[in-house]
C-alpha cells in the first residue's frame, strides 16, 4: 500500500565537515491510495521537519559488547514517526515530510541546521547535546521556528535556560531520577549509596539523584567518585582486574540498602552488579535503570510500536528514537486534530489541556505549560524485564501524577 | 460400620452420580445463561454459571486468547488468540475447542457477519481487516486500514462495519457489500472499541487515551455527531480510559468500561448524559449485558475477576474471581 522513499544527496565534504541531507517522504502509491483519500478534495497539506543530529563519538562505546554501537539513533525514531503521520495523514489531505542533516563531530552544527532551513524545515528535531542545541538555538535563521530536543537530559535547559520555542520529548535528569526514588521509596530502599563517573554528565545526573533523594525522603548515607578513566571495552572482561577492585572501592562506603552508580556515559557502572562489598542491588545508570523506553516494554500496545521500529529501522528501538518519535507524533497529532499546519494553531494545540498523545506508556503524555516538557510515565527496568513503572500510586498530585517527577511548576527556574 | 464399609466400594459416588444426571435431566426452569471470559495471561476462557455466580469450567485455549464472540446459532464461541496467529472454536455444548482456524498476524477483535459466514479480524500488526470465510475456512479478503487496527463494530443489519486504529485514531468504515473502506473518521486518541446501536443508527467509538466516547451518524455518513466526557471525582484524569462500551437494546442506556479508574460509567443514550460511575474491580476492560439485560458482566484486568452489576439497582452485586488478566466478555444463551 505504501511504499518509502528516500531521496539523499550525496554526503558533502567541505574540508572536514560532512553535511548528510536526506529527503525521505511516504509517498502514496496506485489505486489504494486513490481510493483511500476519500471525500479528501482539499489539496495536500505539507508538513516539513528537520532531524538535526551529530556524529556519535568514536571515543564512546556502550561497555558490554551485547550492546551494538549505533550510528543512526534518534533518526530512526523521526523517520518512523513520519510514517505513522502519514498512514493518517493520507486519509486527511496532510502529508509529513523530513529533512536530516547529521553534523560531524568537529563541524559547525548551524551548517546542519542552515541545510535543513534550505531544504524547508519549519520544525526542528534536536538529536544534539545541550551545548550544540544551545548554538542552533542562538542562530537567527532558526526564527521563530520550534526546536524539540529529543536527546539531551540537561536539567537547566528546562529550568534557567529554557526558551519558548524550546519543547522537550526527552526526559530531564530529575525526572529520571524521581522515577527511581519514587520506586526504591515504594520498595523502602531509602539509604542508599552514590557512586559516580568522571564525566560532567555524571556530576549532573549525581545532582539530580541527590534532589531527587532529598524530594522523597532518602538518605544519601555515602558518597565516592570512581577514580578511573575509561577503558577501550575490551580490554576489561569484567572480572580481571574489576572483581579485586570494586569490593575494595565501595567497603569503605557507610551501610545501604542500594548502590546508586551514576555512569551516564556507559564506561564502567556495567561492572558494579554482582560485585559490591556487601550483597546489594546496583540502581541508577545500570542495573535496575530508569529510562524512558526499553526494549522489554511490550505493556499498553508497546509490542506494537517494538514491531513496526524493528520492521522499520532492522534494530530495537532506544530511549533517543522514542523521543525523537514521540516529536514527530505530537505535531503529527496536532496538525491531525486541528487540520491545520499553521505553526501558531499547532502551539495553541499542543499546550492546550484537549492534547493527549498515547506513547504506550499506560498514560496519556502531554506538555508542562511551564517549561514545554514532556509529561510521561519512566520505565524502570532491568536488563532483561521491566519491575515497574512510575509515578508509583502513593506519590500523589493535586494536578497529575505525572507532575510528580521532574521539577514542578512552583520550584520551576523556566520564565518565558 | 461394616455395611458402610462393604457397601462402599463404589455405591456412593453412583449415589451421587446418579443425583447429578437426574438433576441435568430435569427441565429448568429457563436454560441458564453462561458468561465465557477470555484470561489474557493465562490461556484459559472462564465458564461462569449465571444462576450460581460460579467458574464452573475453565477452558484451555491458545495463547493470548482476548476477544471472543458467538456464531451466528450461538453454538460456538469464537476465540482470537493472538499468539497464535489463530481463532480456537469452542463448542458450547462440550465445551472444548473443537477447532483452530488461522486468523493472521496478531488478531485481536473478531466480529461476526449477521447474514452470512463471515468472520472480521482486526490484525494490528498489518494495517489490515482480514475477511475469513469461517464456513468454508477460505480468507476473504484483507481491507488495509490505518496504523494498529483494533476495534470492530458491526451494523445490525451487515451493511457496515466500522474498524478503528489505534495510532491513526480513526474509525474506518467499511462497506461490507463491496468490502472497501469508504470513510474514515477522526476520533479521539488510540480508539479501542467500536459499537452500534441496535437499531443501527449510530456508532460508539472508545478512546482509551482522550477517555472519552465519540459518536458517529450513520446518516450523516458517520460524521461525529457527539463527544462524550467522563469525569470521575477524586480520579486522576490520566486514568479515565475509555475501552468496552455495551449499549442496552431498548435504546435506553449504555455502558462504558473506564479502564484503571476502576469505573463503569452509565450513560442516557439518547442525551449523552453520564448518569452515574460504578466501582468495580481494578483495571475495568470489556462488558457485557446478559439477554434480558438485567445483568451487565465486566472484566478487570488487574484484579484478575468479573463483576456483576444489578443494571436496575446500577449496583455491582458480586464479584467473581477467574484466571490472570480478563480481558474479554461473551454471555451465551
Amino acid at each position: 500500500m505504501r511504499e518509502s522513499k528516500r531521496f539523499c544527496r550525496a554526503a558533502m565534504h567541505r574540508g572536514t565537515t560532512w553535511v548528510a541531507l536526506c529527503v525521505a517522504a511516504l509517498v502514496l502509491l496506485g489505486a489504494a491510495a486513490a481510493s483511500q483519500a476519500q471525500e479528501a478534495d482539499e489539496p495536500v497539506e505539507t508538513l516539513t521537519l528537520g532531524y538535526l543530529g551529530v556524529e556519535r563519538d568514536e571515543d564512546r562505546e556502550p561497555l558490554s559488547v551485547l550492546d551494538p554501537v549505533l550510528d543512526d539513533e534518534g533518526v530512526q525514531g523521526a523517520r518512523l514517526g513520519i510514517s505513522d503521520n502519514n498512514a493518517t495523514g493520507q486519509f486527511l489531505g496532510q502529508e509529513f515530510v523530513l529533512v536530516e542533516a547529521i553534523v560531524a563531530r568537529d563541524a559547525d552544527v548551524r551548517e546542519g541546521l542552515h541545510e535543513l532551513l534550505d531544504a524547508g524545515a519549519e520544525w526542528i528535531i534536536s538529536g544534539l547535546p545541550r551545548e550544540r542545541l544551545e548554538a542552533v538555538l542562538a542562530d537567527e535563521a532558526l526564527g521563530e521556528r520550534i526546536v524539540f530536543n529529543a536527546a539531551a537530559p540537561d536539567n537547566v535547559l528546562r529550568g534557567e535556560a529554557c526558551r519558548p520555542n524550546l519543547y522537550h520529548t526527552t526526559p530531564s535528569r530529575r525526572m529520571l531520577a524521581d522515577a527511581l526514588a519514587q520506586f526504591l521509596g515504594y520498595k523502602r530502599w531509602e539509604r542508599w549509596a552514590l557512586v559516580y563517573g568522571k564525566t560532567p554528565e555524571d556530576e549532573r545526573l549525581a545532582a539530580a539523584f541527590r534532589e531527587a533523594a532529598e524530594r522523597f525522603g532518602h538518605d544519601i548515607v555515602d558518597e565516592a567518585q570512581w577514580p578511573h578513566d575509561p577503558m577501550a571495552r575490551r580490554a576489561e572482561g569484567g572480572f580481571h582486574a574489576i572483581q579485586r577492585e570494586i569490593p575494595v572501592f565501595v567497603q569503605e562506603l557507610a551501610d545501604h540498602d542500594v548502590l546508586v552508580v551514576v555512569d551516564e556515559t556507559d564506561y564502567f557502572g556495567e561492572y558494579f552488579p554482582y560485585q559490591t562489598w556487601r550483597p546489594r542491588p546496583v540502581v541508577g545508570t545500570q542495573g535496575l535503570i530508569a529510562t524512558a523506553w526499553h526494549r522489554a516494554h511490550e505493556s499498553w500496545g508497546a509490542v506494537q510500536l517494538q514491531r513496526r521500529f524493528e520492521e522499520h529501522a532492522g534494530r530495537w528501538m532506544t530511549p533517543r528514537d522514542f523521543a525523537a518519535w514521540l516529536a514527530v507524533r505530537s505535531l503529527g497529532e496536532a496538525a491531525v486534530r486541528t487540520e491545520s499546519a499553521a505553526r501558531d494553531t499547532l502551539l495553541d494545540y499542543l499546550l492546550g489541556d484537549d492534547f493527549e498523545l498515547a506513547g504506550y506508556l499506560g498514560l496519556p503524555v502531554s506538555y508542562r505549560p511551564w517549561n514545554h516538557q514532556l509529561r510521561q510515565p519512566i520505565l524502570i527496568t532491568g536488563p532483561r524485564m521491566v519491575a515497574s513503572v512510575s509515578p508509583q500510586e502513593a506519590y500523589l498530585h493535586p494536578h497529575s501524577p505525572l507532575d510528580s517527577l521532574g521539577a514542578d511548576e512552583g520550584e520551576s527556574a523556566c520564565r518565558f | 460400620m461394616s455395611f458402610l464399609a462393604h457397601a462402599g466400594t463404589c455405591p456412593r459416588r453412583l449415589l451421587v452420580g446418579g443425583l447429578l444426571a437426574a438433576a441435568l435431566l430435569l427441565p429448568l426452569p429457563g436454560h441458564a445463561e453462561r458468561v465465557f471470559v477470555s484470561n489474557e495471561k493465562d490461556n484459559t476462557v472462564s465458564v461462569i454459571d449465571a444462576d450460581s455466580l460460579e467458574v464452573i469450567e475453565t477452558i484451555e485455549v491458545g495463547r493470548r486468547p482476548r476477544a471472543m464472540v458467538l456464531n451466528g446459532d450461538a453454538s460456538e464461541l469464537f476465540v482470537a488468540v493472538g499468539d497464535d496467529e489463530a481463532i480456537d472454536v469452542i463448542d458450547l455444548e462440550s465445551l472444548a475447542v473443537v477447532r483452530s482456524q488461522s486468523a493472521g498476524d496478531e488478531p485481536e477483535v473478531i466480529r461476526v457477519d449477521p447474514n452470512r459466514s463471515y468472520l472480521y479480524v482486526s490484525n494490528e500488526d498489518d494495517d489490515v481487516v482480514s475477511v475469513f470465510d469461517y464456513a468454508r475456512r477460505t480468507l476473504v479478503t484483507e481491507v488495509p486500514v490505518g496504523v494498529e487496527p483494533e476495534g470492530l463494530g458491526i451494523s445490525p443489519d451487515g451493511r457496515w462495519l466500522v474498524a478503528t486504529t489505534e495510532t491513526s485514531n480513526m474509525a474506518h468504515v467499511i462497506d461490507l457489500e463491496t468490502l472497501e473502506a469508504v470513510h474514515h473518521r477522526l476520533v479521539g486518541a488510540r480508539p479501542r472499541h467500536a459499537e452500534f446501536t441496535a437499531d443501527g443508527s449510530e456508532v460508539w467509538v472508545s478512546s482509551e487515551i482522550a477517555g472519552i466516547v465519540t459518536i458517529l451518524d450513520r446518516e450523516d455518513d458517520f460524521q461525529v455527531k457527539h463527544t462524550i466526557r467522563f469525569d470521575v471525582p477524586g480520579v486522576p484524569r490520566e486514568t479515565v480510559q475509555a475501552v468496552g462500551v455495551a449499549l442496552t437494546a431498548d435504546g435506553r442506556h449504555a455502558f462504558v468500561a473506564l479502564g484503571p479508574s476502576n469505573r463503569v460509567a452509565v450513560v442516557d443514550q439518547q442525551s449523552y448524559e453520564v448518569l452515574d460511575y460504578l466501582l468495580v474491580g481494578q483495571r475495568v476492560w470489556h462488558l457485557a449485558l446478559n439477554d434480558d439485560e438485567s445483568r451487565l458482566y465486566t472484566t478487570n484486568g488487574v484484579s484478575g475477576d468479573v463483576t456483576v452489576i444489578d443494571v436496575g439497582e446500577r449496583e455491582a452485586i458480586r464479584s467473581i474471581p477467574v484466571g490472570r488478566f480478563p480481558w474479554g466478555v461473551v454471555v451465551a444463551p
